[in-house]
């Protein structure tokens, strides 16, 4: 007998918002974070805009202390350990002051890269032959898993603390890792989530591939524009989500807030054969990943409400609507709502995942679909498979019992998870 | 450099990487950097780091080993400073 999972506490590092209260407003308002970053001009980036969390110094005292706010330089891991120990707090878990760890409570953790900026600063120490100068936090802050050690610490986690990476799908990922490891009974609850660096240093190698937009430098909050038919790249991103998951059994004995259930999910990738490649998406392992996702979540096609797409604002998006439309075999009228969170806060990376799950929980809890900004052309292509207003433009307030949330990213690599409403008095 | 003068610099120095601040309060010669301040061990090559430039002053790898209290880091410190 396999445990139910679901989701108990949610926390959020947009840019558009910090924190579930005000993120929510913003995702329902269709409030923009993206602005005009003169870094990137400064240093000639094609793309001088870009996505990054309005944080001060005083939101982060709460979460750390004097020490590593002097030391700490590594965003991601700023983002991720607001996101996740809001998570925690929010599902009303608390923080053990005591010797002994949370042997029941884990986590999976997942970016793309880490501490770019605490790379760069010990790599230029490094070639003036200061390698004794880089101090003591160059490998924790530079680390992949330096984001869920740094939870796990905090946290006091004794379950396993890890961190996954599979690009801009290590968000949906880290979900269903986690799921999976509540479901099987390793563990109680298991914090998920991903988080990805703001700035030049992790955003320039986008711009160098040409996939980050060059024609929106004059009007940062129009320039990511998933399925339009103006949309002309991907506008970076960063920032973190956390998802707490908990098996129901938990949740019910300890009577906290059950935002959504996890019904599962899939995770696949294309090999980067047919028309798949390192950067580029094969169609059949898309579509299978989303109706694997069905059959393992154990619902029909016809039952989904709401799909919160991946949709980056490339040339992409057509090609990803129609393998929506034919996993599902559902078009026209038919097609389910569909939003593309991207519009408001550019391509997040790593943490994208993470973040859209968050606002596709939010959705799901509260009976909403929060609106699809730069989007009034609709792409052609796009057209052909949903009709127009199954992509709202306006902010609805709707019944949603099951959404389906897809992430995809370079490898290759798909992850598709089933969410469902769970009714709580 | 005398003494209190000394004392009175380390102790703002490794405030950010002491854990007991009630130790810090009572910093002298015998403190013990990780028994009495409880830096943890890790954070020893972040204080030397800051020693360092405080003073101006480069400390080598033998002598970082040893400087483990305050006694050690004054004795360390005095004698780069008198060398310079």
């Amino acid at each position: 007998m396999h445990n139910r999972v679901v989701i108990t506490g949610l926390g959020v590092v947009a840019p558009n918002g910090i924190g579930v209260a005000a993120f929510r407003e913003a995702i329902k308002n269709g409030i923009s974070g993206i602005r005009y970053e003169e870094q990137l001009a400064a240093l000639q980036f094609s793309c001088q805009i870009g996505g990054r969390p309005p944080l001060e110094e005083a939101m982060l005292r709460p979460y750390f202390d004097e020490l590593e706010l002097k030391q700490l330089k590594a965003s991601g891991i700023i983002y991720g350990v607001m996101a996740g120990m809001e998570a925690w707090a929010d599902a009303g878990l608390p923080l053990l002051q005591e010797a002994s760890p949370d042997w029941d409570s884990g986590t999976v953790f997942g970016t793309g890269t880490s501490g770019v900026d605490k790379f760069r600063e010990a790599v230029y120490k490094l070639d003036e032959l200061q390698v004794r100068r880089l101090g003591s936090t160059a490998v924790t802050q530079t680390m992949a898993s330096g984001i869920s050690a740094f939870l796990g610490g905090k946290l006091g986690l004794g379950n396993q603390v890890t961190t996954n990476s599979s690009a801009c799908t290590t968000g949906a990922e880290s979900l269903l890792m986690a799921y999976e490891r509540v479901k099987y009974g390793h563990a109680k609850r298991m914090l998920a989530g991903s988080t990805s660096d703001s700035g030049p240093y992790i955003w320039g190698g986008f711009d160098a591939m040409k996939v980050s937009t060059f024609r929106h430098n004059d009007r940062p909050e129009a320039g990511s524009r998933p399925m339009s038919a103006s949309a002309s790249g991907i506008v970076p991103g960063s920032g973190a989500g956390a998802l707490l998951l908990e098996s129901l059994e938990s949740a019910l004995e300890r009577k906290a807030i059950i935002y959504a259930e996890v019904l599962g999910g899939n995770i696949n990738s294309g090999g980067q054969r047919n028309g798949g490649s390192m950067t580029a998406p094969n169609s059949e392992a898309v579509q299978r990943c989303i109706t694997d996702a069905l059959i393992q979540a154990g619902v029909k096609a016809e039952a989904i409400d709401l799909i919160n797409g991946h949709l980056t604002a490339t040339g992409k998006d057509a090609e990803e609507v129609k393998n929506w439309s034919a996993a599902l075999g559902r078009s026209g009228a038919d097609f389910p709502y569909l939003n593309a969170l991207k519009s408001q806060i550019g391509h997040c990376l790593g943490a994208s995942g993470s973040i859209e799950l968050v606002a596709a929980v939010l959705q799901l809890k509260e009976g909403f679909i929060f609106p699809n900004i730069n989007c009034e052309d609709l792409h052609p292509d796009i057209l052909e498979y949903v009709a127009p207003e199954r992509i709202p433009r306006q902010l609805l307030y709707k019944d949603l019992h099951l959404v389906a949330k897809a992430s995809f990213g370079f490898g290759d690599v798909n992850a598709c998870v089933i969410l469902k409403k769970y009714p709580q008095p | 450099m005398d003494q209190a003068t000394f004392i009175a610099e380390l102790r703002e120095i490794v405030k950010p990487y002491a854990k007991n601040q009630e130790a810090l309060a009572q910093i002298s010669l015998s403190t013990d950097f990780i028994n009495d301040l409880k830096i943890n061990s890790a954070n020893l090559v972040d204080v030397v780091l800051d020693v360092e430039e405080k003073y101006d002053i480069v400390i080598q790898n033998e002598e970082m080993e040893r400087m483990l209290n305050v006694q050690a880091a004054m004795d360390i410190v005095n004698a780069k400073l008198q060398e310079k």
